[in-house]
């Protein structure tokens, strides 16, 4: 679904990713860990290109999206993506948050994304704060909008960017359980997070980075369980 | 001093039908501001998108287009430190006796640089709101598919407008007092509807007043309204 071809960024002379390839097949629900700084946010945010690679290729769907004439606009359509500060338009109620992008896009009529926001809504159980304002929300219950605001768009692929890193703990299995849910009902989910709990669960595959590469991956159960790189086992030791 | 008041006031607003110069001059007033205040907002809004979308993307996208888009910035950058760094009477003689001399109407003289003017500072205003909000709105707007524009446009710039109407509204009342240096252009504006008064007249208290309460009652208006509709617009920030 995702291929990532020798992918490069440079913020200025610093080497950020250092010539990753990765392929993200449909229905596997990847998990990045790291120490941060090692590029995994950087990662995630350049297969639907918020930040431009440097150089490399990622194709999505068969198409090269860090070809210019891609419409970038398009794919993203495609690609759902969670934020660590969840970045909910706080001068939108929350029904308008879910049923902006759709109706712009044409994707659906306003009659239709009204009834499938409200459906989204129902399904993280926030179905009585539609006519509500972000700011009215706690962590956890914006975290669940703006999770239900990528999926009206009805993505192939959801990108998550440590999306528990700023709640509340207490507030962090609720936003986990949603995500969960999603990976039951087959999504592909790529996921940067410091929940290893929810990466030993959920994922089909770990990729640990570090220093702008993927230095082992595997599954959970190797990964966590009989980790080889040296780097890995330090990381490990130091979150568990 | 105040006992002929009643005698005084006859002669300055009664006789001859002077109140006029004063009605007059409040029109005058008016339209040039709000004249200015559109041409500002228009010249304001263009630079300060034109600055953000340069700062913004400078270093991450190269072409034409972005050439265009430097060149674009540096005009503004030149408008901005010229009209900023030089006297808003001086810019208005200059148009009035220089640039704009074969013009027929002072209005639209008196309009031109009020708007330019102001046009450089709204620029200010709209671009420190824009930037006022979060990268992460941008972000956000174009992870769902939204092109740049339509996220400006209906994520971004709703949000910078509330974060600057205070600084625009500050700015139009500036506007509204500044119009008052009209008179150096000859044109009949409401200071200068006071100021013929008490050189026809010999009293300056009266007519000077009326002006002075007329401007004070007008930004207590404009104020008042920011306040209403300051309040409209929290009504997302309720907690």
């Amino acid at each position: 679904m995702i291929s990532v071809n020798n992918l490069v960024k440079k913020f200025g002379s610093q080497l950020v990713l250092d010539n990753i390839t990765e392929h993200v097949s449909p229905g596997e629900k990847v998990v990045v860990i790291g120490p941060s700084g090692s590029g995994k946010s950087t990662f995630l945010r350049c297969l639907n290109l918020l930040e431009m690679p440097t150089s490399g290729e990622i194709i999505f769907d068969g198409q090269n999206i860090t070809d210019k004439k891609t419409d970038i606009n398009v794919v993203r359509q495609q690609m759902g993506m969670v934020f660590q500060h969840f970045n909910l338009f706080p001068h939108l109620s929350i029904l308008d948050n879910l049923t902006l992008a759709p109706v712009q896009l044409h994707r659906m009529s306003a009659a239709e994304a009204k009834a499938e926001a409200l459906r989204l809504l129902g399904m993280v159980n926030l179905s009585e704060k539609a006519d509500a304002y972000p700011g009215q929300l706690s962590g956890g219950q914006k975290q669940r909008i703006a999770i239900v605001r990528a999926l009206a768009m009805k993505p192939k692929v959801m990108l998550f960017d440590e999306p528990t890193s700023a709640l509340d703990p207490e507030m962090v299995g609720e936003v986990l359980g949603v995500m969960k849910g999603l990976a039951k009902e087959g999504m592909t989910m790529v996921v940067v997070t410091h929940e290893m709990g929810f990466a030993r669960e959920v994922a089909t595959r770990v990729l640990f980075m570090d220093e702008g590469k993927i230095m082992e991956q595997g599954t959970p159960e190797q990964i966590f369980g009989s980790p080889q790189n040296p780097r890995t086992k330090e990381f490990l030791s130091k979150v568990l | 001093m105040f006992n002929d008041l009643p005698r005084k006031f006859v002669q300055d607003f009664i006789e001859k039908e002077r109140w006029k110069y004063i009605t007059s001059g409040l029109k005058t007033t008016l339209l040039i501001t709000v004249l200015a205040v559109v041409v500002g907002i228009v010249i304001g809004a263009v630079i300060a998108i034109v600055r953000t979308s340069h700062d913004q993307m400078e270093g991450r996208k190269q072409g034409p287009g972005m050439v265009l888009l430097g060149i674009a910035d540096g005009f503004c950058r030149l408008y901005l430190t010229i009209i900023r760094g030089t006297p808003v009477l001086v810019q208005l003689l200059l148009l009035y006796f220089v640039f704009m001399v074969n013009c027929p109407s002072k209005i639209v003289v008196a309009v031109t640089a009020f708007g330019i003017n102001s046009g450089a500072y709204v620029a200010e205003i709209i671009r420190s709101g824009i930037m006022s909000v979060d990268i992460g709105q941008m972000e956000a707007g174009r992870s769902l598919g939204l092109s740049y524009v339509c996220t400006m446009r209906l994520i971004v710039l709703p949000q910078a407008f509330k974060n600057c109407l205070p600084s625009l509204v500050n700015e139009l009342i500036t506007l509204l007092k500044e119009t008052s240096i009209c008179g150096y252009i000859g044109l009949n504006e409401l200071t200068r509807g006071g100021d013929i008064i008490r050189s026809t007249t010999f009293d300056a208290m009266l007519p000077l007043l009326a002006v002075a309460v007329i401007y004070l009652v007008i930004v207590m208006f404009f104020t008042w309204l920011m306040g209403k509709l300051e309040r409209r617009l929290r009504e997302s920030d309720k907690r």
